[in-house]
């Protein structure tokens, strides 16, 4: 697989959304974060921190705080007043409960999960009950002027301490009473966020940029310690409380520590110790983790910064993390007729690819979504004449004609009723039918109908055969429309007879997620990449691993391999060459070799500036299966439209900082 | 006193103030500290309160390099050398107690209160060096040998900085490139931490400096990127934690913890000062403009004072409240001494390049700057690769009314500007008086003041020569300014030579102008080109004429090794020598010139009148380093020399600058004549705290059954002028001094006129006028004496009488006071 002509689009205009607030679930380790436009993501540590879970946001529904309760249950609440919980299956807000206090700033849910307080913008703070099925009022706690913008509980679940502008009250639960305050009027101080340890040390982070610490039951400041010239918006403390981690609006991130003063003694001290700047932005929202400290901000990054002393071995664990794009594929390409569709939260755009040295043209007017709900899949047709999306209460099909230059989309009328939303939406590749993936693991079969209709044909359900309650968030057909792939929640694959509508078999089940999956062209084999970057390739009508899957597995891959940052978002083969195959992540482009070795850990696995130095037959010895390319970054997606022409769609990290409003003004050196 | 040929080559000041910490001495009151800092081979005491340079201690035979007071005793202090020797002092009385000798060169000295007997210090062992603690034995006697040494730490850094003890001498940290390491006495546990070398952003992780939290776990260290960073939990080899404080952009050069230990000092190139409060990134205080790169920062014991050594060979001392208070000045070492040595008439100072486009006036006797005149008064900016103006030259008129300065920036073309400056009677400083841009095309080569003392203004005039092959002579014209400006009278050029030198003869009346190879004589009322000397093939590096009674004598020296004398007179060369002489410096007040020359690596000096053509005085590879630029300076008393071939030094005084920058002065003096004679005398008793005033008592106590001399006499003759027991009585320090029992019958009885002074006929005709007065009425008082005598006799066993002394002690008593005198003389 020689040279290619390469469409390099980078005219995708995708700003991620800035992280909100976080929530980390210790027994699951899971990490739930929620994004500015009220989209939520769960993250799952135990794969490799692959973004398990995503559910799009809506303009009405802001979240401004996240817990986790009563084991696996994840609450949000936010400024429209309501605590909504998730249902992380269905990947859709369950169910909301009114707070009756105005918008809510903070919501903490005390240890056990049992409860959870709620600060309102009227100054209350009340008190709900989780109960199976939702969340139940108990009763309200003493009202003062000011909103509650931070909460937390005492580890024993007796006390809460909130924070507000000039003040921090601590409240005894059962009473409703409040303990005495304290706080100062001279300039308005906002108290962004507090913690409360068992000890009886309340720590609080201002708008002054200073970490405070203070003794709760005499009301005395303890220790305070000023981190910024900017506030202090985030606070987490890890378990032990033995270290806590500030985020501040300057974008940077400090560790405390508490150290003994003399090494044997048994004073100790807050000490700060480590500064990180991973941010440009306001970091909102931090967690600490038992190895790591994990920071998201407004620019849209999540950091994950393990502790070293803290980390066992070297590994996968050891090595900063830096997420910026969601782990989905927002591009989908046709092909034939060579067109980018481009999904943002709220509209689509529809390009055209020009010739390799030409910019691209911007076509046809997207449609625009009406209503406030975000966008949850899309997909164009492999001939380029319908368009499909989602969201969460709709389904919508377009009919793209195309006379020359110009372009008219045409709403289809009568799409079926389906089960919404629709996870995935996937076109069969000769654009006679889409694929939609729906909950419960049920995929509906939708005939495209020439010259603009649709007829629902079949629904595969998967629950049926497995049970799964999940959601499919994965598909991949096969070129001759025989068999389809779908991935559900969690992380089986099943494959279907397209000709029968019947379950043909599964993929034997493997403890990582799916993060992509695509069917060969000619071979009719699965070939799926899991969060851990393990390769499979399964024979579908064999119904096993082929060898060289086998293959594969008994050697192991290459170490750089396994401990790359970000996973394979989209799988592409070469139509001429069966034994090629395209696999992207964010930062490399890997064209995989079948019929060449595989690559020992000893060999370079980025090899090819070597190779090229090399003469033939020493070149000939060097080469192994995985041809890495790193030029395109950060790449969001890569597709081959014929054997000798790519497309890759690129986002500068400068292009996305230059959307975002400018950061916290700070003098450099030097500048 | 020894033999006349001694002359010998003496370090006579600028000596590096910063060779290590400098320490506070502990007292109650302002008044009563010092700092006491090593300068070169010795240690300098000075009042805090004064600045005043009180003692100089002086016994090490090479580099010191660490000061440090004993723990245990503050009026003891610790000193270590490269001679090997660890030297204990008693420096209040500036008295050398204990020596003791190690045997390896010392680079450092570290004492802690927690080792009672034990200092420690860094030594070389083949390449590396390693810290080991020194057993000092507390047996009696002045040299001991200290050879009980054992190994603490390993391949440490030979910086004193490198490494600093922690909490009561717990553990010791120390680094070295980008490795800590940390050693822990009671457990014998080492921790070692590494930083990467450099890490993404282009930081540079090296360790510069450490010091240690004086109550906490907590160690500091500096780093080359001007990073700060707070260690703590050290104890644990992975648990350990860092947090850092970045303000500095350049390296960190040192750094010290408050007596509290609740911030922190740090100093780097930036001549900044910088407090850091409780760690913390944000809260700190700055002290700017401190003039240069800070070496090393130390704090009092209590406190309240803090103390930067410079690089410039200064020290600052700054309130606690970073208030800047006094400073030290050495001789400043210039990067480039352009200007060479330059005596001021005014002031007798020798003024030099000091701080960038300064000029330093440095005041020899008392190896202090009398003040820097900006001369280029342009903003320096510390910058590599940043050309800047920087002076050039420099000229006197005789009086030292005018200063001529030349001062060059060199950038693609050199821009050069010619200064003048007249000195205000008023204000006691140079004001410029005409600034000339461009004076020359290319760069000035030399320049010199016609200098005659008694003639009146308007002979006033300045010659400079430059590379663009012509000398110019400027002179004042008084039309515009009372005072005058200065403007362009006359260029001269010779055959298109370079103009490399000029000189004016004694009475002004000739001008000699050397033009590479050739050296030409002009007339200087018409400007005619008299005559021109040459001595093929060399060009002419120097050239000088002769004064006084060798007025008709021209001497140059050539670069290919000839020094030639032309007489005037008969336009032919007298003599000429075959001597590579590198500078030619003539005495203005007497006829000799003494020329340096430099040959297979080593300086030599000859002294010679250039009427005879045999040297004087040759003094062969007396010194290891080039010669850079030498200048007489005239004493102000003429010193008695005995031997003939060192008259000339009679008058005035030698100086000469090395390559290294060190200022040196020859004397013939012994060694052991230099060194005051008190401190040498008073060496010789052991266990009993010696000042002259014990010495004299002891003298009593020896010869007690001799009599007859009264004391008391000389003591009243001397009242107007403090009689030197009163004096010793004052001046000793109080915890040296015998009991107040002891001290008061002897004090009282040398205020006594006692009634044998009529006995005395052999005292000195002074004395005799001024006691003829005292004795009628003194009669009374004479019998409380002997009454008083009479008392104290039984317990005479004791030894306290005093008041009789026979001639011989009264001899030794007048050479104390005179020796005495000299002791004091040299505060």
């Amino acid at each position: 697989m020689g040279e290619f002509e390469v469409h390099r689009v980078r005219f995708f205009g995708l700003v991620p959304a800035g992280v909100r607030c976080m929530a980390y679930q210790h027994r699951g380790c899971r990490l739930a974060l929620a994004r500015t436009d009220g989209a939520v993501e769960v993250y799952n540590f135990a794969a490799n921190y692959f973004m398990e879970k995503a559910i799009p946001g809506h303009q009405a529904r802001s979240v401004e705080a996240l817990c986790w309760a009563a084991g696996e249950r994840l609450f949000g609440a936010g400024l429209s007043g309501d605590i909504t919980e998730y249902d992380l299956e269905r990947l859709r807000p369950a169910r909301t409960v009114d707070g009756f206090g105005g918008p809510i700033w903070s919501m903490a849910a005390n240890n056990d999960g049992t409860r959870l307080a709620i600060g309102c913008e009227d100054g209350s703070v009340k008190l709900f009950q989780v109960v199976p099925g939702g969340v139940q009022f108990e009763k309200n706690l003493d009202r003062q002027k000011g909103r509650v913008l931070c909460l937390s509980w005492h580890p024993s679940g007796t006390h809460l301490a909130a924070g507000s502008i000039n003040f921090i009250r601590v409240l005894d639960v059962r009473s409703g009473n409040e303990l005495p305050q304290r706080g100062s009027k001279k300039r308005e101080c906002v108290v962004w966020s507090i913690a409360f340890l068992s000890s009886g040390t309340v720590i609080s982070s201002d708008s002054f940029g200073r970490v405070q610490f203070w003794d709760w039951e005499r009301g005395t400041l303890q220790d305070s310690h000023t981190v910024s010239t900017s506030a202090v918006l985030s606070l987490a403390v890890s378990e032990e409380e033995d270290s806590i981690v500030v985020g501040t609006s300057a974008g940077a991130t400090y560790q405390f520590q508490l150290l003994p003063v003399k090494a044997g003694g048994q004073e100790k001290r807050w000490v700060r110790t480590k500064p990180f700047q991973h941010h440009t932005h306001d970091v909102r929202a931090v967690v600490h983790t038992p190895t790591a400290l994990i920071s998201g901000g407004l620019d849209a990054q999540l950091v994950i910064r393990p502790l070293m002393e803290k980390v066992q071995k070297k590994g996968y664990d050891a090595v900063l993390r830096k997420f910026t794009f969601p782990h989905r594929r927002l591009v989908s390409c046709a092909r034939k007729a060579r067109l980018l569709l481009f999904q943002f939260s709220q509209h689509l755009e529809l390009w055209r690819l020009g010739s390799t040295n030409k910019t691209g043209t911007p076509h046809s007017a997207p449609p625009h979504l009406q209503g406030p709900e975000h966008i949850y899949c899309s997909c164009v047709s492999p001939c380029g004449s319908w368009i499909a999306y989602s969201t969460a209460s709709r389904f919508h099909l377009y009919r793209v004609q195309h006379e020359g230059d110009s372009i008219s989309v045409k709403k289809v009328p009568g799409v079926p009723k389906l089960l919404l939303p629709a996870y995935q939406l996937q076109c069969a590749s000769d654009s006679g039918r889409l694929f939609v993936a729906s909950d419960r693991g049920s995929v509906h079969v939708v005939q495209l109908l020439e010259p603009g209709g649709c007829k629902h044909l079949h629904t595969i359900c998967v629950w049926c055969c497995s049970g799964t309650r999940e959601a499919v968030y994965l598909l991949a057909s096969s070129a001759d429309g025989n068999w389809l792939a779908a991935v559900s929640g969690d992380w089986e694959v099943h494959i279907y007879s397209l000709k029968h509508f019947k379950h043909h078999c599964t993929v034997p089940t493997y403890s990582c997620a799916v993060t992509a999956l695509a069917i060969h062209p000619a071979t009719n084999n699965l070939f799926i990449s899991y969060s851990d970057q393990q390769l499979f390739e399964f024979s579908i009508p064999e119904k096993q691993y082929t060898a060289w899957s086998r293959m594969v597995q008994n050697s192991g891959l290459h170490k750089l391999w396994l401990e790359r940052d970000s996973p394979i978002t989209h799988i592409a083969f070469n139509p001429k060459n069966t034994s090629q195959i395209l696999l992207h992540d964010v930062y490399m482009l890997c064209v995989l070799d079948k019929s060449l070795p595989l690559p020992d850990n000893n060999t370079l696995l980025v090899n090819q500036s070597t190779l090229k130095q090399l003469s033939e037959p020493a070149r000939r010895r060097q080469l192994h299966a995985f041809k890495i390319c790193k030029k395109f970054q950060p790449l969001l997606f890569a597709d081959l439209l014929d054997e000798r022409c790519l497309v890759t769609v690129e986002r500068p990290a400068v292009d996305i900082s230059a959307e975002l409003p400018p950061p916290v003004q700070q003098k450099k050196f030097g500048t | 006193m020894v033999a006349p040929a001694a002359l010998r080559v003496v370090r006579c000041g600028g000596g590096a103030l910063h060779g290590a910490r400098a320490v506070f001495s502990v007292g109650a009151r302002q008044a009563g500290r010092f700092l006491l800092c090593a300068s070169g081979d010795f240690v300098k005491m000075y009042s805090v309160a004064t600045e005043e340079l009180v003692r100089l201690l002086r016994g090490h035979g090479d580099l010191v390099t660490g000061v440090q007071l004993a723990p245990h005793n503050h009026l003891q202090l610790y000193s270590s050398s490269l001679d090997g020797t660890i030297k204990l002092w008693d420096f209040t009385d500036g008295i050398l107690i204990k020596t003791f000798t190690v045997g390896h060169q010392l680079l450092a000295l570290y004492a802690l209160p927690a080792s009672e007997d034990s200092v420690f210090v860094i030594i070389p062992k083949r390449d590396t060096y390693q810290l080991v603690s020194v057993k000092l034995t507390k047996a009696a006697g002045q040299d001991m040998e200290a050879k009980e040494l054992s190994v603490v730490l390993e391949g440490v850094d030979a910086s004193p900085k490198c490494t600093a003890f922690g909490r009561e001498g717990e553990y010791v940290a120390s680094v070295k490139d980008v490795s800590l390491q940390v050693y822990f006495f009671k457990r014998k546990q080492l921790n070692r931490f590494s930083l990467r070398a450099t890490n993404k952003k282009g930081g540079n992780n090296v360790f510069t400096c450490v010091a240690c939290h004086p109550h906490e776990d907590c160690i500091a260290t500096g780093h080359a990127d001007g990073k700060i960073r707070l260690w703590r939990n050290f104890n644990h080899k992975k648990e350990y934690t860092f947090s850092t404080l970045h303000w500095h952009h350049d390296k960190v050069l040192d750094l010290a913890f408050s007596v509290e230990g609740t911030s922190l000092l740090s100093g780097g190139v930036e001549s900044v000062l910088v407090q850091w409060h409780s760690g913390s990134d944000c809260k700190k205080d700055f002290l700017p403009r401190l003039g240069s790169a800070i070496e090393y920062v130390s704090i009092s014991s209590d406190g309240t004072f803090y103390c930067t050594s410079h690089t410039d060979n200064r020290i600052t001392i700054i309130n606690s409240n970073l208030r800047f208070s006094k400073t030290i000045q050495g001789l400043i070492k210039a990067r480039d001494i352009k200007t060479g040595l330059v005596v001021d008439p005014r002031t007798k100072a020798l003024v030099l390049n000091g701080e960038p486009g300064h000029l330093q006036f440095y005041c020899l006797q008392s190896d202090k700057q009398l003040y820097s005149l900006d001369i280029v008064q342009q903003e320096y900016i510390h910058q590599a690769g940043l050309n800047q103006s920087d002076l050039a030259r420099v000229a006197f008129s005789a009086q030292g009314k005018w200063l001529a300065t030349v001062e060059e920036r060199e950038e693609t073309d050199l821009e050069l500007q010619l200064k003048l400056w007249f000195f205000d009677e008023e204000t006691q400083s140079f004001r410029l008086n005409t600034r000339i841009s461009m004076p020359h095309e290319d760069h000035v080569t030399a320049m010199c003041f016609r200098d005659m003392d008694e003639m009146e203004d308007d002979s006033l005039m300045l010659v400079t020569t430059g590379r663009d092959c012509v000398f110019k002579v400027w002179v004042i014209l008084e039309d515009t300014d009372p005072e005058g400006n200065w403007s362009c009278d006359f260029v001269g050029s010779y055959h298109g030579y370079q103009a490399t030198n000029c000189c004016f003869s004694e009475d002004g009346s000739l001008l000699a102008v050397s033009f590479e190879e050739t050296v030409t004589v002009w007339d200087s009322s018409t400007w005619d080109l008299k005559c021109t000397f040459c001595h093929p093939p060399g060009k002419i590096r120097t050239i000088c004429f002769g004064r006084l009674t060798c007025s008709k004598y021209l001497i140059g020296a050539t670069d290919h090794g000839f020094l030639c004398c032309w007489n005037l007179l008969s336009c032919a060369l007298e003599w000429s020598a075959h001597l590579n002489v590198v500078v030619l410096q003539p005495d203005p007040l007497s006829e000799y010139i003494a020329a340096f020359s430099w040959l297979f690596k080593e300086s030599s000096l000859f002294v010679f009148k250039p009427n005879e053509p045999r040297p004087i005085c040759i003094q062969r590879k007396f010194c290891k380093e080039r010669i850079q630029f030498a200048a007489f300076v005239p004493r102000d008393v003429p010193e008695t020399i005995g031997s003939e071939k060192y008259l000339w030094l009679r008058r005035s005084q030698l100086f000469f600058l090395t390559d290294t920058q060190e200022l040196m002065t020859v004397s013939t003096k012994s060694l052991e004549e230099r060194l005051t004679l008190s401190s040498k005398q008073l060496a010789v008793e052991e266990s009993l705290p010696v000042t002259p005033f014990s010495l004299l008592l002891g003298k009593h106590r020896q010869q007690q059954s001799q009599e007859d001399v009264d004391l008391g006499k000389i003591v009243r003759h001397h009242r107007e002028q403090d009689s030197p027991a009163v004096k010793e009585l004052l001046h000793t320090p109080a915890h040296v001094l015998p009991s107040a029992s002891f001290l008061c019958p002897i004090f009282i009885n040398s205020l006594l006129v006692s009634k044998e002074n009529k006995s005395v006929e052999e005292a000195p005709a002074e004395v005799e006028m001024e006691s003829e007065g005292a004795e009628d009425d003194s009669d009374e008082e004479n019998t409380v004496t002997e009454m008083k005598q009479e008392d104290i006799m039984p317990t005479e066993s004791l030894g306290e009488t005093t008041h009789k002394l026979s001639k011989s002690e009264e001899k030794e008593l007048r050479k104390i006071r005179k020796t005495d005198y000299s002791w004091i003389s040299v505060f």
